[in-house]
């Protein structure tokens, strides 16, 4: 266990430019890695893309090198089949090499289908059924509170997600015990894998709802970096005794027109020809950045 | 590892009834957040009946109760695990296994948090609340989790040190505990490890091999065997998972015939896992005692214990029963 007090380790992008770069880069290498793989959930680890390249380079307090670090920040993501995006993420983040993005759910990767800590130890927390994320964060924030330490948790869950019952008995807890160290980000892409989330069961008014239970909440457009940042900060920075809420808008399939509001594409891997149609049209989108 | 046998073991039938083992829980919480910083107590609005709430009393800041909400609690306690902490989490056996099972399988076991899980009121000996509130599958569904240990304390002195080696067990453990007030079998200077059995006596007859409250009764038809010529020896396997092989082998190789009895379904249980010992290591005969394939009902513990064949009597027709298939 280390103790590295040095917060500059964390990697950092300044430009708009260069973030939306990332961004367009690490939707080139999910839509490869899903593809490669055969399998996995490319409309929900699209949508989420701008989420994560802020988090991972601008707001957590981390370092790719030291992943223990006691002090770090806490990222649990609790929607775990969107894990593609965070490993693309943490690869160039550091964590990893870029290279290991294409052993995506491969016999002994340590990119498992869902995020498993036994394979990759930097991941805060396994994952994979749904519902139990906001609970763990919680466990980890009043550990920090113990401790009397400043990092946050941070939570990203899915919509369709927000539907299991924990999360309402989470949200009761965080609020109740002031747990202003804790966020929670939905990725409020409207889809859950049978359709959109209106004809199965809607949980809008999402923000009202979290309203009621004690939270702050903020709705943004997740795409937008100069939405995605300044939430982020806001809720990290908070010191008013409540957890916050941060309802992101977004597109499911985000970047790649034919997977764009497609629910088909909630967990279904491209074929070649659609990885080199999807990748060639990132790639045309990444020449007007 | 092999069994410790507890000297002069003769069967006990002056036993003082000692406190239930969910107090002895609560009084080794207590034991251990006064040296150990990091223990932190979850419980879920019963924590007057697990007993957690005497930690509560003496560390407030550290416990925290989060409702009725056991799906929540189990997720807390792993999130707490993961960062550093040592978290106990208790409620009804029931509530906390059957409604916190799949967070205890991804957060908790899947995850290997080291996080630390007490259900009180197990099986059908908390009587008058029926079935919704009997936990008779809590064995088998805590064995059926990787990694996790399974204990099941006989007595306060067994559970005291439980608590204590489970604090000490790097890994997610499960211990049940009792709502009535149980014998005591045991004394402030007995040891208890994980995996290891508690054996009392030497008999070579048949091997009768029990945890929790079932331990006591054991002992009872043990002695009833003794007036008839049958010389039992007890096992007190308060580890269900690991179980103690090499004490188990030993008996099925020593005596040749072996009962098992638990306050517990017998699916899935401890005579499951004991006769998969046995059957690897020296197969030999069994008889399990345990609840047939059926919830239970309201009345006493003592007329529930005696309406599901879990006592005594019922050990020694079972002892006869195996006995007869004896090979030698």
């Amino acid at each position: 266990m280390s103790t590295t007090a040095d917060v500059t380790v964390a990697p950092r992008i300044e430009s708009m430019v260069e973030l939306k770069r990332m961004a367009n880069r690490l939707r080139i290498e999910i839509v490869k890695m899903i593809g490669a793989a055969g399998s996995g959930h490319p409309g929900g680890s699209l949508s989420e893309v701008e989420l994560l390249t802020a988090l991972y380079f601008r707001v957590l307090r981390h370092n790719p090198k030291d992943p223990h670090w006691l002090d770090r920040d806490r990222f649990i993501l609790s929607k775990g089949h969107g894990c593609p995006a965070l490993y693309a993420v943490m690869a160039e983040a550091g964590y990893i090499d870029r290279s290991v993005l294409g052993t995506l759910r491969k016999m002994g990767s340590p990119l498992q289908g869902h995020p498993d800590r036994r394979f990759f130890p930097a991941l805060e927390a396994n994952t994979g059924s749904l519902g139990q994320g906001i609970s763990l964060g919680i466990g980890m924030a009043l550990a920090a509170r113990l401790d009397k330490k400043d990092w946050h948790t941070f939570v990203m869950t899915g919509d369709g997600e927000i539907e299991e019952g924990q999360n309402w008995e989470a949200a009761m807890f965080a609020s109740y015990h002031k747990l202003e160290n804790l966020t929670v980000i939905v990725d409020y892409n409207h889809q859950q894998l049978d359709g959109f989330l209106k004809d199965i069961l809607d949980p809008a008014p999402l923000a009202a709802k979290f309203e009621a239970f004690g939270w702050r909440t903020l709705e943004i457009d997740g795409h937008d970096f100069n939405q995605v940042i300044p939430a982020l900060e806001t809720a990290r920075a908070a010191k008013d005794g409540k957890p916050v809420c941060i309802v992101a808008n977004t597109i499911k399939g985000k970047g790649v027109s034919f997977m764009e509001n497609n629910p088909a594409w909630h967990g279904v891997a491209p074929k070649p020809d659609e990885v080199a149609a999807a990748v060639a049209e990132l790639e045309a989108a990444a020449k007007k950045i | 590892m092999s069994s410790t046998t507890v000297p002069n073991a003769k069967p006990k039938f002056e036993w003082k009834m000692g406190v239930a083992t969910r107090e002895a829980y609560g009084q080794a919480l207590v034991e251990l957040g006064k040296v150990n910083p990091n223990v932190v107590v979850l419980d879920a609005d019963l924590a007057k009946s697990t007993f957690s709430a005497k930690f509560q009393k003496e560390f407030p800041d550290r416990f925290f109760t989060v409702g009725i909400a056991e799906a929540n609690m189990v997720s807390i306690a792993s999130g707490l695990a993961l960062a550093g902490k040592l978290p106990f989490a208790s409620s009804f056996a029931v509530f906390l296994c059957d409604k916190g099972m799949d967070q205890l399988r991804v957060g908790a076991a899947y995850s290997r948090a080291n996080a630390k899980y007490v259900g009180s009121h197990g099986g059908i000996s908390i009587g008058e609340d029926g079935p919704s509130q009997q936990s008779v599958e809590d064995y088998a569904l805590m064995c059926a989790l990787p990694g996790f240990v399974v204990l099941s304390p006989s007595d306060e002195f067994c559970a005291r040190a439980l608590v204590h080696r489970m604090a000490e067990h790097d890994g997610p453990a499960y211990m049940r505990t009792g709502r009535p007030k149980a014998p005591i079998l045991y004394g402030p200077n007995d040891t208890f490890e994980i995996g290891k059995a508690k054996q009392h006596g030497n008999g070579r007859d048949v091997a009768i091999i029990a945890c929790g409250l079932e331990v006591s009764y054991a002992l009872q038809a043990q002695a009833q065997l003794a007036d008839e010529g049958i010389d039992a020896r007890v096992l007190d396997m308060h580890t269900i998972k690991p179980v103690d092989e090499a004490a188990i082998a030993n008996a099925a190789k020593e005596c040749g015939a072996i009962v098992t009895a638990e306050e517990h379904l017998l699916d899935g249980g401890l005579g499951s896992q004991v006769a998969r010992a046995v059957g690897k290591t020296c197969p030999a005969p069994m008889e399990f005692v345990g609840i047939d394939n059926t919830y239970a009902e309201s009345a006493t513990p003592d007329q529930l214990m005696e309406k599901y064949g879990l006592t005594a009597p019922f050990i020694v027709k079972a002892v006869k029963a195996v006995l007869k298939r004896k090979s030698r």
